[in-house]
């Protein structure tokens, strides 16, 4: 039988996910000093749930650590800890952990073991610390409780069982005495029977001298006690399991019958006892079940001629043979799936008890990692990020709320309707519903939009998924730099295309971290500038004109347009002659490579500049804007479509084809003066606009199709912007602007250079869509003219 | 032919009750999914089932909570009721007995182990 148990590991994975931000959100709101139980239980359930899931798939380690993180939740939980800010950070390191844990099964890749060691031996730690105060207190009466034994000589004897070799003696002896209320916790002493049934051959004398009569009896309680012997090489272990649930609520003696000739003088006179009674007549069978049932085993043992119920047990196993052969297959394809990580981490374990072993090998541990301890703080929090980014990519399922499928059905049916009057219409037409007819198709489009709306938001999710993480990170990196800093979160219910959430979480997290690190001032500085000692960041999503503002916005020191205008210069991006204006001037941070000296030592290392930030957003069909004022703060604006799968186009026509251009791609069209065009080194053409210099690619020439025309003047240019770089591109004419549903022409036909993808419009006939940075580079790569930024042909002479 | 057992199992993970209900339904029981002790207590009252397997942490009404009150019900006064728990510790399975649990199972646990358990309890 196929068990699709990826389902469940998935479901797992997200599951896991969902308490890890839970355990997290949870963390940061508890408050020190304050033992807040909800809070704690919360935790403690989320961490519960993981090691409870964690156990299906085997994953021991993740099992391990998560049980590690309870148990200090839980002695907090009771009180025994106070809620320090330590304790905080260690918890939440071990959430990261976690993460870190679930992303590497996620992905089938392997975890930092010594990380996940370092935070498991402190975790250990923090709960033994309390332990040891425990103990102080109690003497020496917490003696580790690893046996559950309650009569003293029960170990002496599962010792001797060890000694005895096996095979020589055969069986056990068990007296057995219920208490009188065992039966109200759902254990019946027949179930037990049959187990030990199981075992081996059973011999089953009952002992009915506590029976009452029958008037005084309490069908509710147990009166009777057995004397049970099986036979077979069996092991102790086996006996223990069976009677596990019950020995707290009975009398229970187990004796090897190998050791039991010798014992049997010191038990003799309850032996004969039991014994004895055995014969006694049973007179209430009828109306304890457990009896009857009790004397048929019992024929079983002493009439071994009795094959119906040799039969029906042999059935019996049969049944269990057969579950566990589809058990095990499934167990196999468990460990198929886990089959590395785990692996590779029971061999970590094994290293480990050595490593705590040699005292030395720690010390040396201790002291290498001192002097890097700075360093592997930024980049734990980095690693934070990161792996939570991938968990976040890596998720290709939705939660969709119920309102929004409701929504969706609703809009179904109305649609439904509409069909139906529409064929009314059609069946018995005349030319006096012509306005029926007209309602109706409005009526349809009306419905259509909607699907459409509706359909387009089960994508949707609220942008709190991706602002959720910042009070962490921004926890953290406070605590880091040694700032006070607020942060404020508005607007999070704001949706957004899930593609373009997840897509923007690296930009998102470069900004506050570049907020926090560089905008926000120490607390002694922005006190001696007259502000609050705690600085403000705030994150603020809304819709603006079909499109979603995200402003990340900081009351630091602003930008410091010197500086820049400096480093600009430095670069050769500007000369020192031109003063542009402060916006242009703030736009240089987003060049490649481009930072001013103080930030050289703190970006580096973290691979992520602001030029990458704005290049995906870009590629997301954004825009990203900033406002600064020296003293101030400053405020980043990134605006975003809506949606990845609709787009704004400009529908051109070159010959007989129609393409489309992203609407915001386009800076202008204009028509063209041939007196501005110039040739650059008799391979490229360029328009001369404004003192900017913007190559012209003609279309018919790059897609080898037929124009109109090949006049330049008889034509358009449209001036596009992709990746930072413009360039005219010539039409035949402009067509209409409309919404463009984007279909993949990756997934149907193969990838096409300059080509983004392919739309269908209104007639049915297919149109491409033009990918403006694709067509650049295209240009370049024809006219071997290495990528230039407008820019730098500033100052170039040309002929007119 | 004798009646599927009827079987309640109560956990607030998804995934858990996935695990459980696959490994049950292949045993051949019938089983229901309650996602927290309120939801399993309602479900109780309304049907009779052979046997409860209930998580111990959960929101709104924890196992033990779950156990006594079902064991007040005249119906399961002695019906097997396992708690599926993480904790071994020893007082916790005295409080496991007091609430009137009949056994538990130490998550992780492996289905075969499970299957075990329900054949102990069940008649």
């Amino acid at each position: 039988m196929a068990v699709d148990l990826t389902e469940i590991r998935e479901l797992f994975l997200e599951e896991s996910f969902e308490n890890i931000d839970i355990m997290e959100s949870s963390l940061l709101d508890l408050e020190i000093g304050n033992v807040d139980n909800e809070f704690i239980n919360t935790i403690f359930r989320a961490a519960h749930s993981i090691k409870g899931g964690a156990g299906i798939f085997n994953f021991e380690h993740i099992i391990h650590f998560a049980h590690a993180a309870e148990t200090l939740l839980d002695e907090m939980r009771n009180g025994e800890h106070f809620v320090t800010q330590s304790l905080i950070d260690l918890l939440l390191s071990s959430v990261d952990v976690l993460r870190m844990m679930l992303s590497a099964v996620q992905e089938d890749t392997d975890y930092d073991v010594q990380e996940a060691q370092k935070c498991q031996e402190e975790l250990h730690q923090a709960s033994q610390e309390n332990q040891e105060k425990k103990s102080l207190v109690e003497e020496n009466v917490a003696s580790p409780p690893t046996t559950l034994t309650k009569e003293p000589f029960k170990s002496i004897e599962s010792q001797q069982s060890a000694t005895i070799e096996p095979g020589i003696k055969n069986g056990w002896r068990i007296l057995f005495k219920p208490d009188i209320s065992m039966l109200t916790t759902g254990n019946d002493p027949i179930n037990l029977f049959r187990e030990l049934a199981h075992l081996g051959e059973l011999e089953i004398k009952v002992d009915t001298n506590q029976l009452p009569t029958f008037l005084e009896l309490d069908p509710r309680a147990c009166y009777l006690s057995w004397e049970l012997l099986v036979y077979g090489e069996i092991e102790r272990i086996a006996i223990d399991e069976i009677f596990e649930w019950v020995e707290d609520e009975c009398e229970l003696h187990i004796t090897n019958l190998a050791s039991d000739i010798a014992e049997k003088s010191t038990l003799p006179s309850k032996e004969e006892q039991i014994s004895e009674e055995t014969a006694e007549d049973i007179t209430l069978d009828a109306e304890k079940r457990e009896e009857s049932e009790l004397e048929r085993i019992k024929k079983i043992q002493l009439d071994n001629a009795d094959k119906n119920l040799e039969t029906t047990q042999k059935a019996e196993l049969e049944k269990a043979e057969f579950d566990k052969s589809e058990i095990i297959s499934a167990q196999e394809d468990i460990k198929k799936i886990v089959d590395l990580p785990v692996d590779k981490h029971s061999k970590d374990e094994e290293i480990s008890p050595k490593k705590a072993d040699k005292s030395t090998d720690s010390i040396e541990v201790d002291t290498f990692q001192i002097p890097s301890k700075e360093t592997s703080e930024t980049k734990d929090t980095t690693k934070h990020i990161h792996s939570t980014t991938i968990h976040g990519s890596e998720a290709n399922s939705i939660r969709v709320g119920i309102d929004k499928v409701d929504s969706l059905i609703n809009m179904v049916g109305e649609l439904v309707i509409t069909q139906s009057m529409l064929d009314q219409i059609g069946e018995h037409f005349d030319n006096l519903q012509i306005n029926n007819l007209k309602d109706g198709l409005a009526q349809l489009e009306r419905n259509t939009r909607e699907l459409q709306e509706n359909v387009m938001r089960i994508r949707m999710l609220p942008i709190s998924y991706s602002f959720n993480r910042f009070p962490r990170l921004v926890h953290d990196l406070s605590t880091q730099l040694g700032k006070n800093v607020e942060l404020k979160l508005s607007g999070e219910q704001t949706e957004l295309d899930k593609t373009v959430l997840e897509k923007m979480n690296d930009p998102l997290v470069h900004l506050v971290r570049n907020a926090l690190d560089h905008g926000i001032e120490m607390p002694e500085q922005r006190l001696a500038a007259g502000k609050s000692e705690i600085g403000l960041l705030h994150l603020h999503a809304f819709h603006q004109g079909g499109n979603i503002i995200i402003q990340i916005s900081d009351d630091g020191a602003g930008f410091n347009v010197n500086r820049i205008r400096e480093k600009a210069i430095q670069k050769k991006l500007l000369k020192s002659d031109e003063y542009p204006t402060n916006e242009q001037l703030y736009d240089f941070i987003f060049q490649p490579g481009f930072s001013t000296v103080e930030q050289v030592s703190d970006l580096s290392g973290r691979g992520v500049g602001m030029d990458v930030v704005r290049r995906n957003i870009r590629a997301l069909g954004g825009t990203i804007e900033v406002k600064s004022q020296t003293g101030k703060g400053s405020i980043f604006s990134i605006r975003l479509p809506l949606t990845l799968a609709i787009l704004d186009g400009q529908l051109v026509r070159v010959g007989q084809e129609i393409y489309i251009l992203p609407l915001l791609s386009i800076i202008e069209s204009l028509r063209v003066n041939p007196k501005l065009v110039n040739f650059l080194a008799g391979v490229a053409e360029v328009y001369r606009l404004r003192e900017e210099y913007i190559p012209i690619l003609r279309l018919y020439d790059i897609f080898d199709i037929t124009s109109s025309t090949m006049q330049l003047e008889q034509g358009l240019l449209v001036i596009v912007e992709g990746d930072g770089q413009k360039i005219g591109l010539f039409v035949d004419e402009l067509l209409s602007q409309q919404q463009i549903v984007i279909k993949s022409l990756e997934s149907n036909y193969k990838k096409v250079e300059g080509i983004s993808s392919a739309t269908i419009l209104g007639d049915g006939s297919v149109a491409l869509i033009l990918d403006v940075a694709g067509l650049i580079h295209l240009f370049h790569s024809r006219t071997k003219v290495l990528p230039t930024r407008p820019k730098s042909l500033l100052g170039v002479h040309y002929e007119q | 032919m004798k009646m599927m057992d009827k079987i309640l199992i109560c956990d607030d993970s998804v995934s858990m009750r996935r695990m459980l209900k696959l490994t049950l339904n292949q045993a051949n029981y019938q089983v229901t999914e309650a996602e927290n002790g309120l939801n399993a207590l309602e479900l109780a009252k309304n049907d009779q089932f052979d046997l409860i397997l209930t998580d111990v942490n959960m929101p709104k009404l924890d196992g033990l909570s779950l156990v006594r009150e079902l064991r007040a019900l005249p119906q399961y006064q002695f019906k097997p009721i396992l708690l599926l728990t993480t904790e071994s510790a020893p007082d916790k399975k005295k409080m496991a007995k007091a609430a009137g649990a009949t056994g538990w199972l130490i998550k992780p646990f492996d289905p075969d182990k499970l299957l075990a358990a329900i054949r102990k309890v069940l008649r």
